[in-house]
Protein backbone atom coordinates (compact mmCIF):
# COMPACT_ATOMS: atom_id res chain seq x y z
CA UNK A 1 0.00 0.00 0.00
CA UNK A 2 1.72 3.37 -0.68
CA UNK A 3 0.51 5.54 2.00
CA UNK A 4 -0.02 3.00 4.53
CA UNK A 5 -0.87 4.79 7.83
CA UNK A 6 0.58 3.59 10.65
CA UNK A 7 2.29 5.53 13.91
CA UNK A 8 5.46 6.41 11.78
CA UNK A 9 3.04 8.86 9.00
CA UNK A 10 0.77 9.94 11.66
CA UNK A 11 4.16 10.96 13.36
CA UNK A 12 5.74 12.56 10.00
CA UNK A 13 2.25 14.43 9.40
CA UNK A 14 2.40 16.08 12.42
CA UNK A 15 5.59 18.37 11.86
CA UNK A 16 3.07 19.65 8.74
CA UNK A 17 0.14 19.72 11.19
CA UNK A 18 -1.56 17.41 9.51
CA UNK A 19 -2.26 19.47 6.11
CA UNK A 20 -0.39 17.21 3.85
CA UNK A 21 -1.51 14.09 3.70
CA UNK A 22 -2.61 12.19 0.50
CA UNK A 23 -6.00 11.91 -1.23
CA UNK A 24 -7.25 8.76 0.12
CA UNK A 25 -8.86 7.87 -3.57
CA UNK A 26 -8.84 10.10 -6.48
CA UNK A 27 -11.94 11.49 -8.64
CA UNK A 28 -11.26 9.97 -12.44
CA UNK A 29 -13.66 10.65 -15.28
CA UNK A 30 -15.13 7.43 -16.14
CA UNK A 31 -13.70 5.21 -19.04
CA UNK A 32 -15.49 4.30 -22.40
CA UNK A 33 -15.63 0.52 -21.15
CA UNK A 34 -14.87 -1.77 -17.71
CA UNK A 35 -15.26 -5.06 -16.83
CA UNK A 36 -17.76 -4.65 -14.47
CA UNK A 37 -19.41 -2.00 -13.09
CA UNK A 38 -21.05 -1.64 -9.20
CA UNK A 39 -23.93 1.18 -9.13
CA UNK A 40 -24.40 2.46 -5.95
CA UNK A 41 -21.27 3.79 -3.64
CA UNK A 42 -22.39 2.66 0.04
CA UNK A 43 -20.14 -0.03 1.86
CA UNK A 44 -22.18 -2.92 0.28
CA UNK A 45 -21.13 -1.29 -3.77
CA UNK A 46 -17.54 -0.39 -2.09
CA UNK A 47 -17.09 -3.60 -0.10
CA UNK A 48 -18.01 -5.69 -3.50
CA UNK A 49 -15.84 -3.40 -5.43
CA UNK A 50 -13.03 -3.94 -3.12
CA UNK A 51 -12.95 -7.72 -3.14
CA UNK A 52 -13.68 -8.45 -7.20
CA UNK A 53 -10.36 -6.62 -6.97
CA UNK A 54 -8.58 -7.92 -3.78
CA UNK A 55 -10.23 -11.92 -4.56
CA UNK A 56 -11.32 -12.19 -7.83
CA UNK A 57 -8.17 -10.11 -10.46
CA UNK A 58 -11.20 -7.81 -11.55
CA UNK A 59 -9.54 -4.64 -11.83
CA UNK A 60 -10.82 -2.77 -14.42
CA UNK A 61 -13.86 -1.89 -12.74
CA UNK A 62 -16.01 1.30 -11.41
CA UNK A 63 -18.19 1.96 -9.06
CA UNK A 64 -20.87 4.42 -9.90
CA UNK A 65 -22.38 7.03 -7.13
CA UNK A 66 -25.12 9.56 -7.69
CA UNK A 67 -24.19 11.59 -4.65
CA UNK A 68 -20.99 11.44 -2.87
CA UNK A 69 -20.00 7.45 -1.44
CA UNK A 70 -21.11 6.72 1.92
CA UNK A 71 -24.20 9.26 1.74
CA UNK A 72 -26.70 7.04 1.97
CA UNK A 73 -28.12 4.65 4.35
CA UNK A 74 -24.44 3.70 4.91
CA UNK A 75 -24.20 7.39 6.64
CA UNK A 76 -27.61 6.91 8.43
CA UNK A 77 -28.06 3.61 9.62
CA UNK A 78 -27.56 3.40 14.02
CA UNK A 79 -24.33 1.03 13.32
CA UNK A 80 -25.37 -2.26 15.11
CA UNK A 81 -23.45 -5.19 14.25
CA UNK A 82 -24.38 -9.06 15.48
CA UNK A 83 -24.92 -12.14 14.24
CA UNK A 84 -27.72 -13.70 15.99
CA UNK A 85 -30.63 -14.88 13.54
CA UNK A 86 -32.45 -17.62 13.50
CA UNK A 87 -32.23 -19.69 10.50
CA UNK A 88 -29.06 -21.73 9.18
CA UNK A 89 -28.78 -19.45 5.95
CA UNK A 90 -28.92 -16.21 7.53
CA UNK A 91 -26.74 -17.62 10.55
CA UNK A 92 -23.79 -18.08 7.95
CA UNK A 93 -24.25 -15.30 5.62
CA UNK A 94 -24.37 -13.03 8.87
CA UNK A 95 -21.56 -14.62 10.88
CA UNK A 96 -19.21 -14.41 7.60
CA UNK A 97 -19.60 -10.98 7.84
CA UNK A 98 -19.41 -10.38 11.69
CA UNK A 99 -15.58 -12.71 11.22
CA UNK A 100 -14.37 -10.17 8.60
CA UNK A 101 -15.65 -7.72 10.91
CA UNK A 102 -13.10 -9.10 13.38
CA UNK A 103 -9.87 -8.06 11.60
CA UNK A 104 -11.52 -5.71 9.07
CA UNK A 105 -9.60 -1.97 10.40
CA UNK A 106 -5.80 -4.64 9.78
CA UNK A 107 -7.00 -5.97 6.26
CA UNK A 108 -7.93 -2.30 5.80
CA UNK A 109 -5.25 -0.19 6.95
CA UNK A 110 -8.02 1.70 8.28
CA UNK A 111 -9.47 2.16 11.62
CA UNK A 112 -13.23 1.21 11.10
CA UNK A 113 -13.47 1.58 14.98
CA UNK A 114 -15.23 -1.89 15.11
CA UNK A 115 -16.00 -2.20 18.73
CA UNK A 116 -17.49 -5.68 20.29
CA UNK A 117 -19.43 -4.39 22.89
CA UNK A 118 -22.26 -6.83 23.37
CA UNK A 119 -25.60 -6.41 21.57
CA UNK A 120 -28.76 -7.44 23.96
CA UNK A 121 -32.33 -7.97 23.02
CA UNK A 122 -34.94 -7.66 25.59
CA UNK A 123 -37.91 -9.87 26.03
CA UNK A 124 -40.91 -8.46 27.44
CA UNK A 125 -43.69 -11.00 27.06
CA UNK A 126 -43.65 -14.68 27.15
CA UNK A 127 -43.87 -14.96 23.52
CA UNK A 128 -40.99 -12.53 23.11
CA UNK A 129 -39.31 -15.35 26.17
CA UNK A 130 -39.89 -18.12 24.03
CA UNK A 131 -39.05 -16.82 20.65
CA UNK A 132 -35.79 -15.40 22.54
CA UNK A 133 -34.22 -19.13 24.04
CA UNK A 134 -35.44 -20.44 20.92
CA UNK A 135 -33.06 -17.84 18.84
CA UNK A 136 -30.11 -18.50 21.31
CA UNK A 137 -30.42 -22.26 20.89
CA UNK A 138 -30.26 -22.04 16.77
CA UNK A 139 -27.79 -19.75 17.07
CA UNK A 140 -25.82 -22.20 19.25
CA UNK A 141 -25.79 -25.23 17.24
CA UNK A 142 -24.46 -22.32 14.45
CA UNK A 143 -21.66 -21.78 16.13
CA UNK A 144 -22.79 -18.16 16.92
CA UNK A 145 -22.01 -17.02 20.68
CA UNK A 146 -25.46 -16.54 22.74
CA UNK A 147 -26.63 -16.69 25.65
CA UNK A 148 -30.23 -15.90 27.68
CA UNK A 149 -30.14 -13.45 30.34
CA UNK A 150 -33.07 -13.48 33.52
CA UNK A 151 -34.44 -10.14 34.62
CA UNK A 152 -31.45 -10.19 37.18
CA UNK A 153 -28.75 -10.58 34.69
CA UNK A 154 -30.24 -8.23 32.42
CA UNK A 155 -30.17 -5.65 34.88
CA UNK A 156 -26.55 -6.29 35.86
CA UNK A 157 -25.66 -6.43 32.37
CA UNK A 158 -27.01 -2.89 31.63
CA UNK A 159 -27.75 -1.49 35.16
CA UNK A 160 -29.54 1.82 33.75
CA UNK A 161 -32.33 -0.10 32.42
CA UNK A 162 -35.69 -0.02 33.92
CA UNK A 163 -36.50 -3.59 35.49
CA UNK A 164 -39.27 -2.85 37.81
CA UNK A 165 -42.50 -5.22 37.63
CA UNK A 166 -44.96 -2.45 37.07
CA UNK A 167 -43.64 -0.67 34.14
CA UNK A 168 -45.68 -1.35 30.99
CA UNK A 169 -44.12 -4.07 29.32
CA UNK A 170 -41.72 -5.40 31.66
CA UNK A 171 -38.36 -6.57 31.13
CA UNK A 172 -38.85 -10.66 31.51
CA UNK A 173 -35.37 -11.87 30.09
CA UNK A 174 -32.62 -11.14 26.78
CA UNK A 175 -30.35 -12.79 24.77
CA UNK A 176 -26.94 -11.24 24.79
CA UNK A 177 -24.39 -11.89 21.68
CA UNK A 178 -20.67 -10.22 23.37
CA UNK A 179 -18.93 -10.93 19.92
CA UNK A 180 -21.60 -8.00 18.58
CA UNK A 181 -21.22 -4.17 18.81
CA UNK A 182 -20.61 -1.41 16.48
CA UNK A 183 -18.26 0.51 14.15
CA UNK A 184 -18.06 3.82 12.28
CA UNK A 185 -20.64 3.57 9.50
CA UNK A 186 -19.00 6.47 7.43
CA UNK A 187 -15.01 4.67 8.31
CA UNK A 188 -16.32 1.52 6.62
CA UNK A 189 -17.25 3.31 3.27
CA UNK A 190 -13.72 5.05 3.23
CA UNK A 191 -11.87 2.22 4.18
CA UNK A 192 -13.14 -0.07 1.63
CA UNK A 193 -12.87 3.10 -0.98
CA UNK A 194 -9.41 3.94 -0.02
CA UNK A 195 -8.73 0.22 -0.88
CA UNK A 196 -10.17 -0.19 -4.24
CA UNK A 197 -9.08 2.63 -5.55
CA UNK A 198 -5.31 1.66 -4.57
CA UNK A 199 -6.35 -2.05 -6.84
CA UNK A 200 -7.10 0.49 -9.37
CA UNK A 201 -10.77 0.72 -9.27
CA UNK A 202 -12.66 3.64 -10.35
CA UNK A 203 -14.60 5.68 -7.74
CA UNK A 204 -17.33 7.85 -9.76
CA UNK A 205 -19.20 10.37 -7.65
CA UNK A 206 -21.71 12.48 -8.27
CA UNK A 207 -22.60 9.93 -11.01
CA UNK A 208 -26.57 8.92 -11.50
CA UNK A 209 -27.64 6.36 -13.40
CA UNK A 210 -30.22 7.03 -16.08
CA UNK A 211 -30.65 3.94 -18.06
CA UNK A 212 -29.14 0.08 -18.03
CA UNK A 213 -29.32 -0.72 -21.91
CA UNK A 214 -29.84 -4.64 -22.62
CA UNK A 215 -29.09 -6.16 -26.09
CA UNK A 216 -31.79 -9.10 -26.27
CA UNK A 217 -31.25 -11.10 -22.61
CA UNK A 218 -27.32 -9.43 -21.82
CA UNK A 219 -26.96 -6.08 -20.52
CA UNK A 220 -24.34 -4.18 -22.68
CA UNK A 221 -23.71 -0.86 -20.70
CA UNK A 222 -25.14 2.07 -18.75
CA UNK A 223 -26.27 6.37 -19.47
CA UNK A 224 -25.13 8.25 -16.56
CA UNK A 225 -24.89 11.60 -16.15
CA UNK A 226 -21.25 11.64 -16.94
CA UNK A 227 -22.21 9.95 -20.22
CA UNK A 228 -22.48 6.09 -21.61
CA UNK A 229 -20.22 3.66 -20.22
CA UNK A 230 -19.72 0.19 -21.73
CA UNK A 231 -20.14 -2.78 -19.88
CA UNK A 232 -21.27 -6.43 -19.78
CA UNK A 233 -21.47 -7.18 -15.61
CA UNK A 234 -23.53 -5.26 -13.59
CA UNK A 235 -24.12 -5.08 -9.91
CA UNK A 236 -26.54 -2.88 -8.09
CA UNK A 237 -26.53 -1.98 -4.78
CA UNK A 238 -28.71 0.32 -4.53
CA UNK A 239 -30.59 -0.27 -0.98
CA UNK A 240 -34.08 1.90 -1.46
CA UNK A 241 -33.47 3.32 -5.28
CA UNK A 242 -33.16 -0.64 -6.56
CA UNK A 243 -36.79 -1.38 -7.75
CA UNK A 244 -36.32 2.22 -9.62
CA UNK A 245 -32.86 0.24 -11.04
CA UNK A 246 -34.93 -2.71 -11.75
CA UNK A 247 -37.36 -0.76 -13.52
CA UNK A 248 -34.51 0.53 -15.78
CA UNK A 249 -33.82 -3.12 -16.76
CA UNK A 250 -37.25 -4.31 -17.09
CA UNK A 251 -37.46 -6.14 -14.38
CA UNK A 252 -39.56 -6.25 -11.31
CA UNK A 253 -38.45 -6.79 -7.61
CA UNK A 254 -40.37 -8.22 -4.78
CA UNK A 255 -39.40 -5.12 -2.78
CA UNK A 256 -41.01 -2.14 -0.75
CA UNK A 257 -39.05 0.89 0.54
CA UNK A 258 -39.45 2.72 3.66
CA UNK A 259 -38.51 5.07 5.41
CA UNK A 260 -36.40 4.52 8.63
CA UNK A 261 -35.52 7.48 11.07
CA UNK A 262 -32.95 7.55 13.70
CA UNK A 263 -31.91 10.14 16.28
CA UNK A 264 -29.15 11.25 18.23
CA UNK A 265 -29.19 13.37 21.08
CA UNK A 266 -26.77 15.98 22.97
CA UNK A 267 -23.33 14.27 23.64
CA UNK A 268 -22.76 12.86 27.39
CA UNK A 269 -20.49 11.50 29.34
CA UNK A 270 -19.79 7.49 29.20
CA UNK A 271 -23.87 6.22 30.51
CA UNK A 272 -24.48 3.26 28.36
CA UNK A 273 -21.41 0.69 27.07
CA UNK A 274 -23.18 -1.96 24.94
CA UNK A 275 -26.41 -2.17 22.73
CA UNK A 276 -29.56 -2.86 23.94
CA UNK A 277 -32.48 -3.68 21.30
CA UNK A 278 -36.20 -4.31 21.94
CA UNK A 279 -38.26 -5.82 19.51
CA UNK A 280 -41.33 -5.74 21.12
CA UNK A 281 -41.58 -2.13 22.46
CA UNK A 282 -39.36 -0.68 19.22
CA UNK A 283 -36.73 1.01 21.30
CA UNK A 284 -32.51 0.36 20.56
CA UNK A 285 -30.03 2.55 22.29
CA UNK A 286 -26.34 2.41 21.83
CA UNK A 287 -23.48 5.43 22.68
CA UNK A 288 -21.42 6.72 20.27
CA UNK A 289 -17.61 7.73 20.75
CA UNK A 290 -18.50 11.10 20.80
CA UNK A 291 -21.74 10.61 23.66
CA UNK A 292 -24.26 10.87 21.79
CA UNK A 293 -27.13 8.47 22.25
CA UNK A 294 -28.29 6.50 19.14
CA UNK A 295 -31.54 5.96 18.82
CA UNK A 296 -33.03 3.72 16.19
CA UNK A 297 -37.09 4.05 15.40
CA UNK A 298 -39.37 1.68 13.47
CA UNK A 299 -40.17 2.27 9.67
CA UNK A 300 -43.79 4.06 8.18
CA UNK A 301 -46.04 1.72 6.81
CA UNK A 302 -46.41 3.56 3.25
CA UNK A 303 -43.94 3.51 0.21
CA UNK A 304 -41.39 7.30 0.44
CA UNK A 305 -38.67 8.10 -1.09
CA UNK A 306 -38.56 11.02 0.96
CA UNK A 307 -36.19 10.66 3.38
CA UNK A 308 -38.83 11.66 5.85
CA UNK A 309 -40.35 9.45 7.92
CA UNK A 310 -43.34 10.63 10.46
CA UNK A 311 -43.37 11.93 13.48
CA UNK A 312 -45.40 9.30 15.29
CA UNK A 313 -43.09 7.18 14.97
CA UNK A 314 -40.17 9.10 16.44
CA UNK A 315 -42.76 9.73 19.66
CA UNK A 316 -43.66 5.73 20.04
CA UNK A 317 -39.57 5.05 20.39
CA UNK A 318 -38.98 7.89 22.34
CA UNK A 319 -41.84 6.86 24.83
CA UNK A 320 -40.69 3.34 24.52
CA UNK A 321 -36.74 4.64 25.68
CA UNK A 322 -38.55 6.70 28.48
CA UNK A 323 -40.00 3.72 30.08
CA UNK A 324 -36.97 1.79 30.00
CA UNK A 325 -34.31 4.07 30.79
CA UNK A 326 -36.28 6.76 33.13
CA UNK A 327 -32.45 8.64 33.22
CA UNK A 328 -33.19 9.93 29.86
CA UNK A 329 -36.00 11.99 30.40
CA UNK A 330 -34.28 15.03 30.35
CA UNK A 331 -31.55 14.56 27.24
CA UNK A 332 -32.33 16.66 24.58
CA UNK A 333 -32.21 14.99 21.01
CA UNK A 334 -29.85 16.81 18.36
CA UNK A 335 -30.48 15.41 15.17
CA UNK A 336 -33.48 13.29 13.59
CA UNK A 337 -33.03 11.68 9.73
CA UNK A 338 -34.42 9.17 7.59
CA UNK A 339 -33.40 6.76 4.93
CA UNK A 340 -34.76 4.55 2.40
CA UNK A 341 -34.97 1.14 3.13
CA UNK A 342 -36.04 -1.43 1.23
CA UNK A 343 -37.45 -4.77 2.62
CA UNK A 344 -38.45 -7.75 1.17
CA UNK A 345 -41.50 -9.89 2.33
CA UNK A 346 -39.33 -12.16 4.20
CA UNK A 347 -37.25 -9.78 6.20
CA UNK A 348 -34.00 -11.36 3.98
CA UNK A 349 -31.81 -10.01 1.41
CA UNK A 350 -31.52 -10.70 -2.07
CA UNK A 351 -27.36 -11.61 -2.91
CA UNK A 352 -28.71 -13.22 -6.53
CA UNK A 353 -28.00 -13.42 -10.84
CA UNK A 354 -31.22 -12.26 -12.60
CA UNK A 355 -32.90 -13.76 -15.32
CA UNK A 356 -30.84 -10.98 -17.62
CA UNK A 357 -27.14 -12.15 -18.16
CA UNK A 358 -24.69 -10.03 -16.55
CA UNK A 359 -26.71 -7.97 -14.10
CA UNK A 360 -26.89 -8.57 -10.50
CA UNK A 361 -28.88 -7.35 -8.01
CA UNK A 362 -27.52 -6.73 -4.07
CA UNK A 363 -30.40 -5.56 -2.36
CA UNK A 364 -33.55 -6.21 0.56
CA UNK A 365 -31.20 -5.93 2.76
CA UNK A 366 -34.55 -4.04 4.54
CA UNK A 367 -33.67 -2.35 8.23
CA UNK A 368 -30.30 -4.48 9.17
CA UNK A 369 -27.58 -3.95 5.91
CA UNK A 370 -24.99 -2.67 7.62
CA UNK A 371 -23.96 -5.31 9.84
CA UNK A 372 -23.21 -7.34 6.93
CA UNK A 373 -21.26 -4.93 4.80
CA UNK A 374 -18.31 -6.97 4.33
CA UNK A 375 -19.66 -10.32 4.02
CA UNK A 376 -22.34 -9.09 1.35
CA UNK A 377 -19.23 -7.31 -0.72
CA UNK A 378 -17.33 -10.47 -0.28
CA UNK A 379 -20.26 -13.12 -1.49
CA UNK A 380 -21.77 -10.40 -4.38
CA UNK A 381 -18.32 -10.23 -5.89
CA UNK A 382 -18.22 -14.15 -5.94
CA UNK A 383 -21.31 -13.68 -7.65
CA UNK A 384 -20.46 -11.81 -10.04
CA UNK A 385 -16.83 -12.91 -10.81
CA UNK A 386 -17.74 -16.56 -11.23
CA UNK A 387 -21.16 -15.90 -12.66
CA UNK A 388 -22.88 -17.90 -9.91
CA UNK A 389 -23.33 -17.70 -5.85
CA UNK A 390 -21.01 -18.73 -3.09
CA UNK A 391 -22.69 -21.40 -0.92
CA UNK A 392 -23.20 -19.01 1.68
CA UNK A 393 -25.38 -17.11 -0.38
CA UNK A 394 -27.37 -19.80 -2.32
CA UNK A 395 -30.15 -19.76 -0.41
CA UNK A 396 -30.68 -15.49 -0.73
CA UNK A 397 -31.39 -16.11 -4.36
CA UNK A 398 -34.26 -14.20 -6.37
CA UNK A 399 -36.05 -17.36 -7.34
CA UNK A 400 -36.97 -18.28 -3.74
CA UNK A 401 -40.17 -15.65 -4.10
CA UNK A 402 -41.00 -18.00 -6.92
CA UNK A 403 -40.19 -21.54 -5.39
CA UNK A 404 -41.40 -20.69 -2.18
CA UNK A 405 -38.24 -21.64 -0.32
CA UNK A 406 -38.27 -17.94 2.20
CA UNK A 407 -35.81 -16.99 4.42
CA UNK A 408 -38.14 -15.34 7.17
CA UNK A 409 -36.37 -13.21 9.29
CA UNK A 410 -38.73 -11.09 10.54
CA UNK A 411 -38.26 -12.32 14.63
CA UNK A 412 -34.62 -11.87 14.13
CA UNK A 413 -34.54 -8.54 12.03
CA UNK A 414 -35.59 -6.46 15.33
CA UNK A 415 -37.30 -3.66 13.74
CA UNK A 416 -40.39 -4.43 13.02
CA UNK A 417 -42.62 -3.62 9.54
CA UNK B 1 -46.63 14.19 8.47
CA UNK B 2 -48.98 14.99 6.32
CA UNK B 3 -52.59 15.16 6.11
CA UNK B 4 -55.47 12.61 4.80
CA UNK B 5 -58.59 13.22 2.98
CA UNK B 6 -60.40 10.75 3.85
CA UNK B 7 -63.25 10.22 1.56
CA UNK B 8 -65.76 9.34 4.24
CA UNK B 9 -64.75 11.90 7.18
CA UNK B 10 -62.62 14.95 5.68
CA UNK B 11 -59.07 15.74 6.39
CA UNK B 12 -57.68 14.14 9.21
CA UNK B 13 -53.58 13.45 10.32
CA UNK B 14 -51.65 10.70 8.72
CA UNK B 15 -51.52 8.59 12.10
CA UNK B 16 -54.93 7.84 12.18
CA UNK B 17 -54.33 5.91 8.78
CA UNK B 18 -53.14 2.65 7.67
CA UNK B 19 -51.21 2.31 4.41
CA UNK B 20 -52.43 -1.15 2.83
CA UNK B 21 -49.64 -1.35 0.12
CA UNK B 22 -50.18 -1.43 -3.97
CA UNK B 23 -53.88 -0.70 -5.35
CA UNK B 24 -55.21 -2.35 -8.26
CA UNK B 25 -53.81 -5.72 -7.48
CA UNK B 26 -56.67 -8.05 -8.67
CA UNK B 27 -56.88 -11.43 -7.14
CA UNK B 28 -56.97 -14.33 -9.87
CA UNK B 29 -59.64 -15.53 -10.89
CA UNK B 30 -58.61 -19.01 -11.37
CA UNK B 31 -55.84 -19.62 -8.57
CA UNK B 32 -56.00 -23.20 -9.03
CA UNK B 33 -54.24 -22.66 -13.11
CA UNK B 34 -51.58 -20.28 -11.75
CA UNK B 35 -47.95 -21.13 -12.37
CA UNK B 36 -45.45 -20.47 -9.89
CA UNK B 37 -44.52 -17.43 -11.91
CA UNK B 38 -47.46 -15.86 -11.36
CA UNK B 39 -48.01 -16.68 -7.90
CA UNK B 40 -44.98 -15.08 -7.41
CA UNK B 41 -45.99 -11.74 -9.11
CA UNK B 42 -49.14 -12.00 -7.51
CA UNK B 43 -47.83 -12.35 -3.86
CA UNK B 44 -44.86 -10.20 -3.75
CA UNK B 45 -43.61 -8.20 -7.15
CA UNK B 46 -44.14 -4.68 -6.51
CA UNK B 47 -43.95 -1.83 -8.59
CA UNK B 48 -42.40 0.44 -5.64
CA UNK B 49 -42.52 3.35 -7.79
CA UNK B 50 -40.65 6.59 -7.28
CA UNK B 51 -43.21 9.17 -8.22
CA UNK B 52 -46.96 8.42 -8.92
CA UNK B 53 -48.35 5.90 -7.14
CA UNK B 54 -51.73 4.00 -6.41
CA UNK B 55 -52.10 2.46 -3.59
CA UNK B 56 -54.23 1.42 -0.92
CA UNK B 57 -54.92 3.15 2.43
CA UNK B 58 -57.59 2.34 5.85
CA UNK B 59 -58.64 4.86 7.77
CA UNK B 60 -57.67 2.28 10.60
CA UNK B 61 -58.49 4.77 13.49
CA UNK B 62 -61.64 6.40 12.42
CA UNK B 63 -64.11 4.68 9.94
CA UNK B 64 -61.85 1.72 9.37
CA UNK B 65 -63.13 2.09 5.82
CA UNK B 66 -60.85 1.05 2.41
CA UNK B 67 -60.37 3.92 0.25
CA UNK B 68 -57.61 4.61 -2.26
CA UNK B 69 -55.23 7.37 -2.77
CA UNK B 70 -52.71 8.61 -5.75
CA UNK B 71 -49.38 10.09 -4.29
CA UNK B 72 -45.96 11.24 -5.12
CA UNK B 73 -44.04 8.97 -3.16
CA UNK B 74 -40.70 11.31 -3.84
CA UNK B 75 -41.85 14.08 -1.63
CA UNK B 76 -45.29 12.41 0.14
CA UNK B 77 -47.53 14.81 -1.82
CA UNK B 78 -51.31 13.58 -2.08
CA UNK B 79 -53.03 14.11 -5.99
CA UNK B 80 -55.62 12.46 -5.19
CA UNK B 81 -58.23 10.35 -3.26
CA UNK B 82 -60.75 7.86 -4.69
CA UNK B 83 -63.18 5.38 -3.51
CA UNK B 84 -62.30 1.32 -4.11
CA UNK B 85 -63.68 0.21 -6.93
CA UNK B 86 -63.67 3.77 -8.45
CA UNK B 87 -61.45 5.02 -11.40
CA UNK B 88 -58.13 6.76 -10.89
CA UNK B 89 -59.04 10.06 -11.57
CA UNK B 90 -55.34 10.96 -12.95
CA UNK B 91 -53.47 8.46 -15.21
Amino acid sequence: MKNKYSIFSLIKNAFSYHENWGKAWKDPAPKKEYDAVIIGGGGHGLATAYYLAKKHNMKNIAVVEKGWIGGGNTGRNTTIIRSNYLWDASAGLYDHALKIWEGLSQELNYNVMFSQRGVMNLAHNLQDVRDLKRRTHANRLNGIDAVYLNTQEVKKFCPIINTSPDIRYPVLGGTLQRRAGTARHDAVAWGYARGADEMGVDIIQNCEVKAIKRNGNNVEGIETTKGYIKTNKIGVVAAGHSSVLANMAGLKLPLESKPLQALVSEPVKPIIDTVVMSNAVHAYVSQSDKGELVIGAGTDDYVSYSQKGSHDIVEGTLNAILELYPIFSRMRMLRQWGGIVDICPDASPIISKTSVEGLYFNCGWGTGGFKATPGSGDLFAHTIANDEPHKLNAAFNINRFVSGDLVDEHGAAAVAH
Amino acid sequence: MFVINCPFCGEREHSEFKAGGEAHIVRPKQPTELSDDEWAEYLFMRKNIKGIQFERWNHAHGCRKWFNMVRDTSNDEIKAVYKMGEKPPIK
